[in-house]
């Protein structure tokens, strides 16, 4: 059973159509790039499934849910593009925070997290730099023990060495049953990573692939493919 | 173990050929127990499925064997290793052929820059 599930999605801000009729799914156990160029659609299909907006038309199922009821939100774990914690809390008051409104939160987790990238727990939100802040973000994310993860650019604002430490984080915390969609830019650095991706451009689904089977098939690595495909 | 990937191949076929590298050159030897999957696709920051996959051909090859409650283990049996070894030298001879053909050389030519090679390293 699909973890989560698009049906001919569209969605439309006014006379802006941001996804145009997208059908998609995603099974348990995989981790899934969404890709596309800057304002293809990315973040709204992320926002769709948790329910922050409704489509125009189509439906979406998360664990064969609507999105946005309480039982979906204790399913999905989403990581916001923008900061979207309180930026007067401490590290370790962020930590109780999620721990008293999530049910699947694994303090042990965060606070391995938080000690090895080195983030003091007394430190508040908004004493912190912006890669800090990303990591707390992600740590809170990632230590919950959800099916689905929607991470909206997870990686962007840290250095390569965290990278490195976040991406593995994500396959040590890999669960069989959980599935999860990360929308990024640093195609290079999570490639290895996917099992699968998804192009999209202008609102559009043009892709769903076996990342293997792109590299075998087109004898490039999926970086390229995008460079050819996005062409400016 | 090192593990570095091109970006031209699937990942699951380079997994396949650095853990016979590995294997074969004495890194893991003969009945060595392996870490498992998860560990060894977050060290190499690959997928686990990806790293499961080259697992399950490599035990198709007869490389490693699993048992069903104690993990996963290089093969005892060292004539398979061996033909493994030949082959890994076989592909590398080939690889370095093709580059020698495409600069313009014999096979001839080939055989005796070689022999100077090997003198003058000795």
């Amino acid at each position: 059973m699909p973890v989560l599930e698009y049906k001919e999605v569209t969605k439309r801000y006014g006379g802006l159509t941001a996804l145009d009729g997208v059908s998609l799914t995603v099974e348990p156990g995989r981790i899934v790039g969404l890709l596309g160029p800057n304002g293809s659609g990315k973040t709204t299909l992320l926002k769709l499934a948790c329910g922050l907006l409704t489509p125009t038309s189509g439906e979406i199922l998360v664990c064969s849910q609507a999105p946005g009821s309480p039982a979906s939100h204790a399913q999905v774990s989403y990581l916001p593009e923008r900061m979207a914690v309180p930026d007067w809390m401490t590290a370790k008051q962020l930590v109780h925070f999620y721990q008293d409104f999530y049910g699947d939160f694994r303090q042990d987790v965060a606070w391995q997290m938080l000690s090895d990238l080195n983030i003091d727990p007394a430190l508040r939100v908004r004493e912190m730099s912006k890669g800090t802040r990303e990591k707390v973000q992600l740590i809170l994310v990632m230590s919950r023990a959800a099916m689905l993860y929607l991470l909206d650019e997870p990686i962007g604002g840290v250095d390569p060495a965290t990278r490195d430490y976040i991406l593995s984080t994500i396959i040590a915390n890999y669960n069989p049953e959980a599935a999860v969609v990360i929308s990024t830019h640093l195609i290079a650095d999570v490639e290895k990573l996917l099992d699968q991706v998804i192009f999209l451009k202008n609102g559009q689904l043009v892709l769903q692939s076996e990342v293997d089977q792109l590299r075998e098939e087109k004898g490039m690595s999926v970086d390229a493919l995008f460079r050819e495909v996005f062409k400016c | 173990m090192k593990w570095q990937f091109s970006s031209d191949a699937p990942i699951y076929a380079q997994l396949i050929e650095q853990i016979q590298r590995t294997i074969v050159s004495g890194g893991w030897p003969p009945g060595e127990r392996l870490p498992s999957v998860r560990d060894l696709a977050g060290e190499a920051g690959v997928n686990p499925n990806t790293m499961q996959r080259a697992m399950t051909e490599l035990e198709r090859e007869g490389l490693v064997y699993s048992q069903r409650t104690a993990g996963r283990f290089v093969t005892e049996d060292r004539a398979r290793i061996e033909a493994a070894r030949n082959q890994c030298a076989q592909r590398q001879i080939q690889t370095f052929l093709d580059k020698m053909e495409q600069l313009g050389y014999s096979g001839e030519e080939i055989l005796r820059l070689v022999e100077q090679e090997m003198k003058g390293e000795s």
